[in-house]
């Protein structure tokens, strides 16, 4: 079985990515509100994923 | 059918019995076929990444209650992706739990792919009793 390496920022998005898709479908009723619920998510991820990076780098200084 | 007609078990017991099997295949089921498939090719998607970066499958054990919950709690979680998981198992392709963050990574994504079908099952269950469009 092939292997694959991801790097946390990777495996993060790729999460993220998923998560979100999945969040839009099963939550709203229309397409149009699916597709903004999902990109909300996604972006809600990637903005606690980059605060907590941050938030972690200036806490270890 | 009638909302009560649709809330008894012979009806959606089979749906949810399928969408728990095959990802997605509950909204197939229930002519929802687009988000079906993008139901399932994002659980796949999230359980083949796990799978190849090597993460290790769950199984229960108990101890103390932190042993307990994080081991029984992800066998249900890996568990939840049916066939993929079963697959897995009968082949023999899960992994043997190794230290090391990528695989660290992988046993996450795999439990969080049972998680995602455990959204789509309650989603299939709630259109299958008509509480849902």
């Amino acid at each position: 079985m092939p292997k694959m390496n991801l790097t946390h920022l990777e495996a993060s998005i790729l999460f993220a990515v998923c998560c979100s898709i999945v969040l839009g479908l099963v939550t709203k009723r229309t397409d149009r509100e699916r597709i903004r619920y999902a990109l909300y998510c996604f972006g809600c991820f990637i903005a606690t994923l980059f605060g907590l990076g941050w938030l972690m780098y200036f806490g270890h200084r | 059918m009638s909302q009560k007609d649709k809330a008894t078990p012979a009806v959606w017991l089979p749906i949810v019995g399928i969408a728990w099997l095959i990802p997605g295949g509950g909204h197939f089921m229930l002519q929802r076929r687009t988000r079906g498939l993008i139901l399932f090719f994002t659980v796949l998607t999230a359980f083949l990444a796990g799978l190849l970066t090597r993460g290790s499958m769950f199984s229960p054990q108990t101890g103390d209650l932190f042993t307990t919950l994080i081991y029984c709690g992800g066998f249900i979680g890996d568990l939840a992706s049916g066939i993929f998981y079963l697959f897995t198992v009968w082949m023999g392709y899960d992994q043997p739990d190794m230290p090391g963050h990528v695989h660290d990574y992988g046993t996450k994504l795999l439990v969080a792919a049972g998680l995602m079908n455990i959204l789509a099952i309650v989603d299939a269950y709630e259109i299958a009793t008509g509480k849902k469009q």
